[in-house]
């Protein structure tokens, strides 16, 4: 209601901008758990969302945790660093006591750049006799940086000292990267005061810690005890805290999951509020909602008891307002419909009160998709998955799978059943189990009457491979198979003739009756918008071109395959060439008519089709032309299309005052813009013109997908059992049944890769499209908008 | 004690469900087989030398594929069963370490 007040004047604005800190606060907490290896299990129940002192509740001590946290962790942060300095301390004492302490054999090995144990430079027998006094500077070093160090120190103090390098025995982090390194001890005996200035120098360059290092022996050893106990009572201290940092992430852990949610529900229910609009008084809140009629009571009711709740004195209460903008589409839906319904919405949502397609596509779209899946076998197989999805669609673990893929198998499974079920069907129809024919009922040719009428001898046998069933011959052929295609042909080598012309066939018919089907739809838009002059004007020209062209196709089918029999199959005429020569209003010679007086017949289809284009272009822009034209002089005082009210209706203790007015302002709006509206109808007419009639054409060959499809199905399944399933059956007596095994699993696996999911998929997304595009721009319009009541879904939780 | 368990529990699920496709089927193919099917003609392994002296070879050559596909039945339904009790170690190991 307030567009244009900004985010930032709106009245519960503080509010949110508190939930959203303390989502700071629990992300924050997150991380420290995550970090900690802790997981965070969902929430299981469902808080409701808190008032405003449990809010600051929840506040305080979300942040009271986190507070505590960071200390925590600051602390032992800094408990680490010192231990981790007093061991390298006691490190640095414990091998420069070897360098000190022990004389070390004459003929030091030779110097390598590596970091190995060394012994001092100088010989310790000439080392007593210099009686100097030497100074120490002890300390660790970066083991990449070990010899520049080395290079500069001899370069610097020109061999007036002598440095040991040794490694470290364990590694330790740096505090710096925290990656665990092998630190190098580095012991320098010096002599002179400017020269251990000159050392410290170049060690601090080289960010080496320096430790004192005590000259005597019995100072060192007391050192080290200090720093051993030290060590250890750090240790303790360390372990205390880490116990208290648990106790703390426990308490966390506990607490966090109901906090977000409820946080999460009340900066919702802020956000929504934010969309209203005060009143005068400021003291109420005005809201303008969509509100399906039929639930109207409810909304009163549930107002009611939300006055009551709170305890407030004043009632809210709910009132009906006119509007111009067009509502959005609320198309109720159960398990069972839900699906079909999405998969029209995912075209495009109905326009507000259209002729919702969803309820025909729960029987048209398997159908379709079976048409091109037939097969027993896949489709049994399909059927039992979903079945198995529906009998369990209520167990938890099925339900709230996180994977995407599963959870789209999971919603369509009423889809995916219907689809499996008309699979069967179609299957039946086929005669085809795992491309296998299935003999339900006796065959109805016969090979002993052929081969006793054509006498065939052993001769004859074996220099034909391949011979000819004619039905002419008396007994050969018994009639039509009763259900499905006859057994026999697949083991016929001209299977694949006699099916694709059938499925060819098919495909046009069905394709027709469908497009028919979606044009017929059009009439209950046009009735219920009261566009009678759309019925007349539209549909009955798009109705008679369909008809007189296409229908008219399928008609030549059906009476061709009625009226010819076997004994004319060598002179049946050819209804393609038939079709073309109806276009070209020319006629062929060798091509026998169907009937009598074809060419009459046909002659008037194609007039009336070509004379209902012209009425299908200018027809129903005319009419409106002339409506317009008549009460023009009448304009000012009906004002459009009768949805306005005038300002008087709604004044009722401070109701929407700035609503009325704007939907006045916008009404005046449409009047003006009238007489540039024929250009635009015209136009769209002439679009709508032109997409219909090519489109029939077209859409009438895209139908044949259907054959092509449910050819490439067939196929695919005889090439996976005759290069799979085969080779298992083997002349070996028991053995065969041991090696079939394997062969089956791969079979198995096969079909359910590639015929089941690939071939599955690919017939459902042509099922889909010729739903979509042809059935559908019949006839639809889909330019609505869904209603998206305010819920607390749990897909809104991260 | 050996575990017995091992495999997952999703490839128990698996190998119950081909089990129990390759049982039913097999056993079916298999009767047809036995039923001198007509239709199954182009799977049974026979050589030129078959079709000599009448069909009784082409019939013994269609009982030994059955039995074939009989003997792959039976080894499926050892597998399934293998599956199942897979299947039942692997629920009751869930009880248990909760």
């Amino acid at each position: 209601l307030n567009p244009n007040i900004s985010a930032f004047q709106r009245r519960f604005v503080g509010e949110v901008r508190r939930c959203e800190e303390m989502e700071k606060t629990f992300t924050f907490l997150q991380q420290e758990l995550r970090d900690a290896g802790r997981v965070l299990a969902p929430c299981r129940d469902k808080p409701e969302a808190p008032l405003a002192r449990e809010a600051l509740r929840i506040q305080e001590q979300s942040e009271q945790l986190a507070q505590e946290l960071r200390e925590v962790s600051r602390n032992r942060a800094s408990l680490r660093g010192r231990l981790r300095d007093l061991r390298q301390y006691l490190h640095v004492l414990r091998e420069g006591q070897h360098f000190t302490s022990l004389p070390a054999p004459l003929g030091s090995p030779p110097r390598s750049r590596a970091l190995s144990e060394r012994d001092p430079l100088l010989d310790p027998s000439l080392h007593q006799h210099l009686d100097r006094k030497i100074n120490f500077v002890a300390g660790v070093v970066h083991p990449w940086r070990v010899s520049a160090f080395e290079r500069l120190l001899w370069r610097a103090c020109r061999g007036y000292l002598v440095a040991s390098f040794v490694e470290m025995p364990e590694p330790m982090e740096d505090p710096a990267t925290g990656e665990s390194i092998t630190w190098v001890i580095f012991l320098i005996s010096y002599w002179g005061e400017q020269i251990g200035q000159k050392i410290r120098k170049i060690s601090d360059c080289f960010h080496c810690r320096v430790y004192p290092y005590p000259e005597s022996e019995a100072s060192r050893v007391e050192t080290m005890n200090g720093l051993q106990t030290q060590i250890q009572d750090l240790s303790v201290v360390l372990e205390e805290t880490e116990e208290y940092l648990a106790q703390v992430l426990d308490k966390v852990v506990l607490a966090l999951p109901t906090w977000r949610v409820q946080v999460q529900k009340m900066k919702a229910i802020y956000l929504v509020l934010n969309q209203c609009s005060f009143d005068v008084t400021e003291k109420c809140l005005i809201a303008e909602v969509w509100c399906p009629v039929r639930d109207l009571t409810q909304v009163q009711e549930a107002l009611r008891q939300g006055s009551y709740k709170s305890g407030s004195s004043v009632e809210c209460f709910v009132q009906r307002i006119p509007t111009s903008e067009s509502p959005p589409t609320l198309i109720r839906t159960n398990k069972f419909t839900a699906g079909f319904q999405s998969i029209v919405d995912a075209y495009g949502v109905a326009s507000y009160q259209e002729v919702n397609p969803a309820p025909y596509a729960i029987i048209t779209f398997p159908f379709i998709f079976a048409i091109m899946f037939g097969d027993v076998g896949h489709g049994l197989l399909m059927f039992l998955f979903a079945l198995w999805m529906v009998l369990y669609e209520n167990s938890p673990s099925l339900k709230q799978a996180s994977n995407e893929i599963w959870l789209t198998f999971f919603e369509g499974r009423y889809l995916i059943l219907l689809m499996g079920a008309f699979s069967i069907y179609t299957g039946f129809i086929y005669n085809e189990c795992f491309s296998k024919a299935t003999v339900i009922f006796p065959s109805a040719w016969s090979v002993a009457a052929m081969a006793n009428h054509s006498s065939w001898s052993s001769a004859y046998l074996a220099t034909h491979p391949s011979l000819t069933l004619d039905p002419n011959v008396t007994g050969v052929f018994q009639g039509p198979y009763p259900f499905g295609i006859d057994p026999i042909w697949s083991l016929a080598t001209n299977h694949l003739n006699f099916l694709n012309s059938f499925k060819m066939k098919m495909s046009v018919v069905l394709g027709i009756v469908h497009m028919g089907f979606g044009v017929l739809l059009g009439i209950f838009n046009h009735v219920h918008f009261n566009q009678w002059h759309r019925l007349v004007l539209e549909l009955l020209p798009e109705m008679i071109f369909l008809l007189a062209l296409f229908g008219y196709l399928v008609f030549l089918i059906f009476y061709k395959w009625i009226k010819f029999s076997v004994a004319d199959s060598l002179v049946a005429p050819s209804i393609l060439i038939h079709f073309i020569d109806m276009f070209l209003f020319t006629s062929s010679a060798d091509n026998l008519p169907l009937y009598q007086g074809q060419v009459p017949v046909q002659m008037v289809l194609v007039v009336l089709a070509l004379a209902s284009v012209p009425v299908l272009l200018l027809g129903t822009p005319l009419y409106l032309w002339c409506r317009r034209r008549a009460p023009r002089t009448n304009h000012p005082t009906s004002v459009a299309t009768g949805e306005q009210e005038p300002l008087l209706e709604g004044q009722e203790a401070g109701n929407s005052v700035n609503a009325t007015k704007e939907d006045v302002e916008s009404g005046r709006h449409s009047a003006d813009t009238e007489h540039l509206d024929m250009a635009e109808i015209l136009m769209h007419q002439a679009i709508h013109t032109i997409e219909y009639c090519l489109g029939c054409v077209s859409n009438t060959a895209s139908y044949l997908r259907l054959w092509a499809l449910s050819l490439a199905h067939a196929q695919l399944s005889e090439v996976l059992w005759t290069m799979v399933m085969r080779n298992g059956f083997v002349r070996l007596r028991y053995v065969g049944g041991v090696l079939l095994v394997p062969v089956f699993a791969a079979f198995a696996v096969l079909t359910v890769a590639i015929l089941l999911v690939m071939e599955g998929l690919s017939a459902f997304l042509h099922a889909l499209r010729l739903h979509w595009v042809e059935f559908q721009n019949k006839f639809y319009v889909g330019a609505g908008y869904k209603l998206c009541p305010f819920t607390f879904t749990p897909d809104a939780w991260d | 004690m050996v575990s017995l368990l091992c495999c997952g529990p999703k490839m128990a699920a698996c190998g119950l469900v081909l089990s129990a496709w390759g049982v039913i089927m097999l056993v079916l193919l298999g009767i047809f087989f036995n039923v001198h099917s007509a239709v199954l003609i182009e799977d049974v392994p026979f050589t030129e030398e078959d079709f000599k002296d009448g069909p009784e070879k082409i019939y013994h050559l269609y009982e030994q594929v059955s039995y074939n596909c009989f003997i792959a039945a039976g080894l499926y339904a050892l597998l399934g069963g293998f599956s199942l009790c897979q299947g039942r170690l692997h629920r009751r190991k869930e009880y248990l370490v909760r």
